[in-house]
């Protein structure tokens, strides 16, 4: 009878609060999700009871699919952050590596300015960035955000990887380096094998980062066939008319699968990378 | 045999050469700076030097497409003397405060309510961060949806509930439309904040609390005098972080207001964006840009020296 009115007790604890919290965070989520299935005769009808959906349809994914540029805008979302991503953990791990590992002079100074790099926002570069992405020609070109997410990423790549590489024993190089291996060959046959957890962390993150960038990418593309998802929904997704709010959803829904599908998938690395910067390991 | 040491000497001289510059190679200052000399020379070239072009911007009367004219500080004069430019630093400035205290208070509440025991923990987490992790953009867009002035679902269950109709207009009205703004910019930091804190929460020993208890101390106190003074270097770091970009925020106002109603929710990128793209005033623009340098530096500065100390 005491445990039974404990256990209660302690589910009203844990749920009410958390309970408010998941309603909270994902409700905006739902409503994207049924409005995207929902008819325009339930959407814009106020007699119509709206938290849930009567006559579902696809009608506003088929509109969206062929009616839109989407499936392109994907595509090019996808290409930008995959290569961006990849180019900021190589060039991330050339900062990281001898930042963690070497002893040398101006390594701490190059350390803060990595940091500081990292935390300066986007709206103070954009306006210059723009005339420098001009001037090289490479306006509605995919090269041109290929080129600049990086700036935000390889920093940020280059201090999550060295608060990684920093946690990983020194023995097996150590080790190596007494057979007689040189220091790239240490480096690239002992050492980054042993961080593909760090890898992976940044990497997601990198990849999510690139498909949430918008401010350079709403600058430098401006034609339909290069732009990107989040461009691409604001641009040309939002009409004069009143009545576009399905494929809005369906879009807006769309485009956010690809990062929840990546993000579910590591999620421990995720919260890992997260937490990474605030909580010593 | 003169010839014969000499043939004896060219290779091991070429052998001493090839074995010097392997141990040159192999000094660890000379690997290091080769190894990050292009993602420095990288890093230079597309954030030093547009960064010091902007300051030069800043001081040139630039209309887009066309040269510049040195100015010399007339862009920041006409700042200052542009009453939308001091709207824009208050507004800014409320969003800013507002908002990183709403993430500080739900983000502990948050990380409190899960540190607890119970099932299916890590989805929940997992769920939670989701508003985090979706691209900005596009859940702004569904929270505009939300917010619409003729079928808000907001407004709809709030009359059902009793509210005279229609409801408030959130993004019409100049006080609600920053209410507004402040809210989603909360909604989706929220989670970093309270996922942060928890894996925080989550270093403190049991032990500590044990004792407490055992010396008599109650929820409150557990709370006050150990979990909050232990917590206090990661709540620093995760507000700085949360200042410096929800300072600087684009996305959320530009999708939602554009910076409306009559500037009531302009903030500084909106406001430079606008200058610059909109009116193509490079220069003026360029400046307003700048004018957010000396908090956002004073912020990196002390965020940078703060983690180099950890």
């Amino acid at each position: 009878m005491v445990t039974g009115k404990g256990h209660l007790h302690q589910a009203v604890r844990v749920w009410l609060p958390v309970g408010f919290f998941l309603i909270v965070a994902l409700f905006p989520f739902y409503w994207m999700a049924i409005t995207s299935i929902k008819p325009n005769s339930e959407l814009y009808n106020k007699n119509v009871m709206p938290l849930i959906v009567h006559a579902p349809t696809l009608k506003h994914y088929v509109d969206l699919l062929t009616k839109s540029s989407f499936l392109l805008w994907t595509w090019n979302t996808m290409l930008v952050a995959v290569v961006s991503t990849a180019i900021s953990l190589v060039l991330g791990t050339m900062l990281a590596y001898p930042l963690a590992r070497m002893r040398f002079a101006g390594a701490s100074l190059i350390t803060m300015t990595i940091a500081a790099i990292y935390l300066v926002p986007q709206p103070l570069l954009f306006i210059p960035l723009a005339d420098v992405i001009n001037r090289l020609g490479l306006g509605n070109t995919l090269t041109s955000v290929i080129l600049t997410y990086p700036t935000m990423l390889v920093p940020f790549c280059a201090w999550l990887l060295l608060g990684y590489f920093k946690t990983v024993p020194k023995e097996l190089e150590e080790a190596a380096r007494i057979d007689g291996a040189g220091r790239l060959q240490t480096m690239w046959t002992i050492f980054l094998p042993l961080c593909t957890p760090g890898f992976i962390s940044a990497g997601i993150f990198a990849f999510t980062l690139s498909q949430n960038e918008f401010l350079y990418a709403l600058i430098f593309l401006t034609k339909s066939s290069v732009r990107t998802v989040p461009v691409g929904v604001i641009a040309e997704l939002i009409r004069g008319d009143v009545f576009y709010w399905g494929q809005l959803m369906a879009g807006a829904l769309l485009g956010s699968i690809p990062v929840a599908i990546i993000y579910s998938f590591f999620v421990e690395h995720y919260v890992a990378g997260l937490t990474a910067g605030a909580v010593k390991a | 045999m003169t010839i014969a040491s000499e043939r004896l000497l060219v290779p091991a001289q070429a052998t001493r050469r090839r074995a010097s510059i392997a141990v040159l190679l192999d000094r660890q200052s000379v690997f290091s700076w080769l190894m990050m000399a292009l993602p420095l020379a990288f890093m230079a070239a597309l954030v030093g030097y547009p960064f010091i072009y902007g300051i030069l911007l800043s001081l040139e009367d630039r209309p887009v497409a066309h040269t510049g004219t040195f100015v010399g500080l007339k862009n920041f004069i006409h700042d200052a003397h542009d009453p939308v430019f001091w709207r824009v630093a208050i507004n800014t400035f409320v969003y800013t405060v507002v908002a990183t205290l709403l993430k500080m208070v739900g983000g502990l509440g948050l990380a409190l309510a899960m540190n607890q025991h119970f099932r299916m923990k890590n989805l929940v987490r997992a769920l939670l961060l989701l508003p985090f992790i979706v691209p900005t953009v596009l859940s702004t867009v569904a929270w505009l949806w939300m917010l619409d002035p003729a079928f808000s679902v907001v407004n709809r269950l709030m009359v059902a509930l009793g509210w005279p109709k229609p409801g408030p207009s959130w993004l019409g009205d100049p006080t609600l439309a920053m209410v507004s703004i402040i809210i989603i910019n909360t909604w989706r930091g929220l989670p970093f904040y309270g996922i942060t804190l928890l894996a925080g929460l989550q270093t403190v020993p049991s032990e500590l609390y044990e004792a407490a208890s055992i010396d008599g101390a109650g929820g409150w106190e557990r709370f006050r005098f150990i979990t909050l003074p232990l917590l206090r270097p990661i709540i620093l770091i995760v507000t700085l972080f949360s200042v410096i970009f929800t300072f600087a925020d684009f996305q959320l106002i530009y999708v939602l207001t554009h910076g409306g109603p009559a500037n009531a929710t302009q903030l500084f990128a909106t406001y430079a964006f606008d200058i610059a793209m909109g009116a193509g005033q490079l220069g003026l623009g360029a400046s307003v840009a700048l004018a957010m340098l000396p908090a956002l530096a004073l912020l990196i500065v002390a965020l940078t020296i703060y983690l180099r100390r950890e």
